[in-house]
């Protein structure tokens, strides 16, 4: 990071955003280390293989993916508390169509993305040309995504389409990993499908914000939307745009999401709007708007889920201790940031 | 500052759009089926008069929201944010409010006069109002973030304080609050809001407090230079919002005499906020009108008291809120609307 400061001929505006941005993911970044490392060393049990922290990835995938809309959302200015709910119908229709249509599964895929692209024009039309606040129209969009799931289909049930089973079962072996189990055989250490979405996504959206036109606009519009104005941007169309790409995004992740439970609930990705919220500030991006970075956000999610790892695995598995250590690492991270954030200043 | 003046608590304009809303849902009740209005003399399990029917139990649950609705007016109007951890901190309130009156492994006999308990459950309430105003005051974050804090822990702690058990109450005087009072037909939770509201007005009527709020919160560096003081402005509204959520909390433990730490008060800060918005209340803070997020908080539960009596079920009623609150809010946003007046007046700085 060092190296491109000296190297980058940018003008000292845009240096000093980047440096903002940098500051907070590298801190992000430090605190999930520390913490993994330290749970390695001393709670070593499960946190030596690599397997458990593939397990990690596996069961946050959805949330990852989910996470990085949210971000962009929040680069712009705004909020998207609807991406639970989406999650939520996702799985269930899909899980209605795979198992009472007889659907096939790519087609199954083509209703996850549709489901998402729905929910992200109307509430990105809502927000960016009707000028409604985000809150208010995305928490309506969570009343009707959750309130729709119930109707699509009432009670919880598992998907047995063979092909979606098939799917769902894919273990993709990670070269070079994993460990010798009890019996003395080796185990390669391996991940499901919606891992390497989940990685894809990161990827592209990292480069699609740090070097794409639109990426910057995201910035400039969340910044400040006036400059952003007059710099001959289209703040409309890319607040638009970022509400359609977290509704794409919500589709893609409720879909790897289902293929990780493989059953359709009401009561699934409970609460996932607020996790992805805290991984996105965890990973350094202010709601304020202007400042974020997906690879921040991919990190606060590990970082989250593993802090979630390390206090069940000392044994305080009763539930009310991972609300409140998520809690205090979110209330730690706030302030560290608040504190530094005004130091600049 | 003329305008500000002359801008009393009902401002005439603004809760136009509540009272709309009411109106057009009473008028549609009206039209489909006029017996939503009956209200019945019946007597309760206990014998005790009590009036049963539709309106009723708007008058009964929306108290709860219309509570909760004068604090959130306030943190909206003062720090352009909104608290989500409302719901967290009832069961919070809940949860002192029974340990208090019966603590771990009580046999449900009141422990505590119910004014002591109330009391702690203020104290606590407010105390947890103290620590999110800091982080929103003093260390600038925004209200959203700063209460996910609490939104994430505060049902943990709930548990917590009763060490997960669920203290029952078998006193009979607990029910008066979330029910009746013997002889008197009305629903406690109803006297429970006017008297809130009232205390409210005359609050915002006879202190300062409603015109450095809405200074704070349209330009909070320029009130700073103006002699006030925007971080303690932010701060006391968290805490009167704690003071809110103290009272529901008493209202939701009556009704059910035991508390449910995960279900207790669940989306309540949603509706609380939905309130404010429906109330015409700019969500990014400065100007406000408490009495339209009154109105705002009944509007929600009339219309989910409609829904139910149209035999909507409780998990697909979210579905139909969403439409009607969609309905509503693009009806008055405000591109919407000056294309509908064409080009009359238009008024600059909403949005």
């Amino acid at each position: 990071m060092a190296k491109r400061k000296a190297e980058g001929n940018t003008a000292p505006a845009g240096r000093a955003k980047l440096t903002d941005t940098n500051l907070l993911l590298l801190i992000t970044v430090a605190v999930f280390l520390v913490m993994y490392v330290g749970a390695m060393i001393f709670l070593k049990k499960g946190f030596l293989k690599p397997q458990t922290f593939f397990n990690i990835l596996n069961a946050q995938a959805a949330l990852i993916i989910a996470s990085c809309g949210m971000s962009i959302v929040m680069i712009t200015g705004g909020i998207d508390i609807s991406v639970g709910g989406v999650v939520a119908l996702v799985s269930m229709s899909c899980a209605v169509y795979l198992d009472y249509q007889g659907g096939n599964v790519f087609v199954s895929l083509l209703i996850a993305l549709g489901i998402g692209l729905l929910f992200g024009a109307v509430q990105g039309y809502l927000v960016a040309y009707l000028d409604i606040q985000p809150f208010i129209v995305s928490l309506a969009g969570m009343f009707f995504a959750r309130g729709m799931t119930t109707i699509v289909h009432t009670a919880p049930f598992n998907v047995e389409n063979e092909a979606f089973v098939a799917l769902k079962g894919t273990r993709i072996n990670v070269p070079g990993l994993g460990t010798v189990n009890k019996m003395g055989n080796y185990v390669n250490a391996y991940v499901e499908i919606g891992v390497i979405v989940a990685v894809l996504a990161v990827v592209v959206l990292f480069c699609m914000l740090r070097w794409t036109k639109l990426g910057r606009s995201f910035y400039a519009v969340g910044g400040n939307r006036q400059s952003a104005l007059m710099l001959g941007i289209n703040v409309k169309q890319t607040r638009f745009l970022a509400h359609l790409l977290c509704g794409l995004l919500a589709g893609i992740g409720g879909y790897v999401y289902f293929l990780h439970v493989g059953s359709g609930s009401a009561s699934h990705a409970t609460g996932m709007e607020m996790n992805a919220i805290a991984s996105s500030i965890i990973g350094g991006t202010l709601l304020t708007g202007g400042v974020g970075n997906i690879f921040g956000t991919f990190v606060g999610v590990l970082s989250l889920s593993t802090i979630q790892n390390i206090v069940s695995s000392i044994g305080l598995d009763q539930a009310w201790w991972t609300g409140i250590t998520v809690a205090a690492m979110l209330c730690v991270f706030l302030v560290v940031q608040s504190v530094i954030l005004a130091r600049k200043k | 500052m003329t305008m500000a003046k002359k801008k009393t608590v009902f401002t005439s304009r603004q809760i136009f759009i509540p009272i709309a809303a009411l109106l057009l849902l009473a008028l549609f009740n009206l039209a489909v089926d006029p017996s939503f209005f009956k209200i019945t003399l019946g007597r309760n399990s206990a014998g005790d008069p009590v009036l049963t029917g539709y309106l009723m139990t708007i008058l009964d649950y929306g108290s709860e929201v219309a509570i909760l609705a004068i604090g959130m007016t306030l943190v909206t109007a003062a720090c352009g944010g909104q608290d989500i951890s409302v719901g967290a901190a009832v069961a919070i309130a809940g949860s002192v409010i029974l340990r208090v009156l019966v603590g771990i492994g009580g046999d449900g006999t009141l422990q505590a006069p119910i004014l002591v308990g109330f009391l702690a459950a203020c104290a606590v309430s407010m105390l947890f109002g103290a620590f999110n105003g800091v982080l929103v005051a003093v260390f600038r974050i925004q209200p959203m973030v700063a209460t996910l804090i609490l939104y994430t822990a505060g049902r943990s702690i709930a548990a917590w304080i009763n060490n997960n058990e669920l203290p029952i109450v078998t006193d009979k005087s607990f029910t008066y609050f979330g029910g009746f009072i013997p002889g008197i037909p009305i629903p406690t939770p109803f006297f429970l809001a006017v008297v809130c509201i009232a205390l409210a007005l005359l609050v915002l009527r006879y202190t300062t407090l409603g015109l450095y709020t809405q200074a704070v919160g349209i330009n909070a560096s320029s009130s700073r230079l103006n002699g006030l003081n925007p971080a303690f402005i932010k701060w006391l509204s968290f805490v009167i919002l704690g003071l809110c959520v103290a009272v529901v909390g008493l209202i939701k433990t009556s009704r059910l005499s035991t508390i449910n730490y995960s279900v207790i008060a669940k989306d309540i800060e949603m509706d609380a906020i939905l309130a404010v918005a429906l109330g015409g209340n700019v969500l990014s803070g400065g100007k406000f009108n408490i009495m339209a997020s009154i109105v705002g908080a009944y509007v929600i539960q009339f219309l989910t008291t409609t829904l139910y009596k149209f035999n909507v079920s409780s998990d697909a009623l979210p579905a139909y809120k969403a439409v009607v609150v969609i309905l509503l809010v693009v009806l008055s946003a405000p591109a919407v609307k000056d294309k509908l007046m064409g080009l009359a007046k238009k008024q600059k700085g909403v949005g």
